[in-house]
């Protein structure tokens, strides 16, 4: 029972991002071409709420429903691991059209080629696991 | 009704996309999809070749819910809630995809270029989707953390390192658009 809501908030970000389009291999692409507004709206409005909403709990010390104080995990410092690996990423997404959420709501509209990219994307995370201590952070 | 049927655009989904990442958080948990290939890897064994995978997979087991979800979502809202509108892509962005060869561009959520099953059955056709899984997986790890971690939530935490990664998934993505696609798909 505990995970039923966790189960009704994936199923409205399923929703919310296929209505949004996010999930569309030819919105990214039209987002990196800087062809439309439509990505940067999307991203751009959940930014400038988020950012509001987070300072607001913050300074109104909202607790979470597990009675502590709302306390996102601070990312760890760093300048390599952010530029080198997102850039990595940044490579595949425009590739794939889809970065991790959109590839398993894909799989949910029938496009069933996706688990191919996501045996990829665990392959691709398995490796970075064994090379992770290798790697500058 | 024909509100919901509709695509739905950036004013309304961009709000509802912040109220996914504040429920989240004000459940005592954090929006990030990637952390669940992490989880996957190490349900299936991975620690016992690397410490990254050794850790208490069952605490993730409210974020494989949300992914479980996810999948629904997408089910129910392609089935239920699309009147099978076009997407209304910039006609540059068409234009420019005609020429570099795809055709009945944004009639459906993916290109049959790089997704249906006949070109995905050819050499060329798995290994572009190998290679940009196999990147996705690699980058978002190594980043900790992709669009919804780093873009959504950590900008939202005013975080640096979000916003590096972020600039990282732009050179990245820019790179890809502007010269590597026009070199896998163009002819």
């Amino acid at each position: 029972m505990k995970f039923l809501k966790f189960l009704l908030v994936g199923i409205f970000f399923g929703i919310v991002l296929v209505k949004s389009e996010a999930v569309s291999w030819y919105r990214i692409y039209e987002m990196f071409k800087f062809q439309a507004f439509h990505m940067y709206g999307i991203i751009g409005s959940a930014v400038f709420l988020g950012v509001l909403f987070i300072w607001l709990f913050k300074k109104y010390k909202i607790k979470s429903i597990e009675g502590k104080d709302i306390d996102l995990v601070p990312k760890d410092k760093g300048v390599a691991r952010y530029i080198l690996g997102g850039t990595i990423f940044g490579f595949g997404w425009a590739l794939a059209g889809a970065c991790p959420g959109p590839m398993y709501i894909l799989v949910g509209t029938g496009v069933f080629s996706m688990f191919i990219v996501i045996a990829a994307a665990l392959l691709g995370t398995f490796t970075y696991g064994l090379l992770q201590k290798k790697l500058p952070h | 009704m024909d509100y919901i049927l509709q695509p739905w655009p950036w004013y309304v989904s961009g709000p509802l996309i912040a109220l996914v990442m504040l429920i989240l958080v004000f459940f005592g948990k954090t929006f990030g999809m990637s952390s669940n290939l992490q989880t996957l890897c190490s349900i299936g064994g991975a620690g016992k070749y690397s410490d990254y995978f050794r850790f208490d997979w069952k605490a993730q087991r409210w974020n494989l819910t949300v992914v479980l979800g996810a999948i629904l979502g997408g089910f129910i809202a392609t089935q239920y809630l699309s009147d099978g509108s076009a997407i209304a892509l910039s006609a540059e962005t068409v234009a420019d995809l005609n020429e570099l060869g795809f055709s009945e561009v944004g009639e459906t959520l993916l290109p049959p270029e790089i997704y249906s099953w006949e070109n995905v059955l050819s050499l060329k056709g798995i290994a572009v989707l190998v290679i940009a899984g196999f990147l996705v997986g690699f980058g978002t790890r190594y980043a900790g953390g992709c669009t919804s971690g780093h873009a959504i939530t950590g900008l939202s935490n005013l975080q640096l390192p979000s916003l590096i990664a972020v600039i990282g998934f732009f050179v990245g993505g820019l790179i890809m658009t502007f010269f590597i696609l026009p070199l896998i798909f163009g002819s």
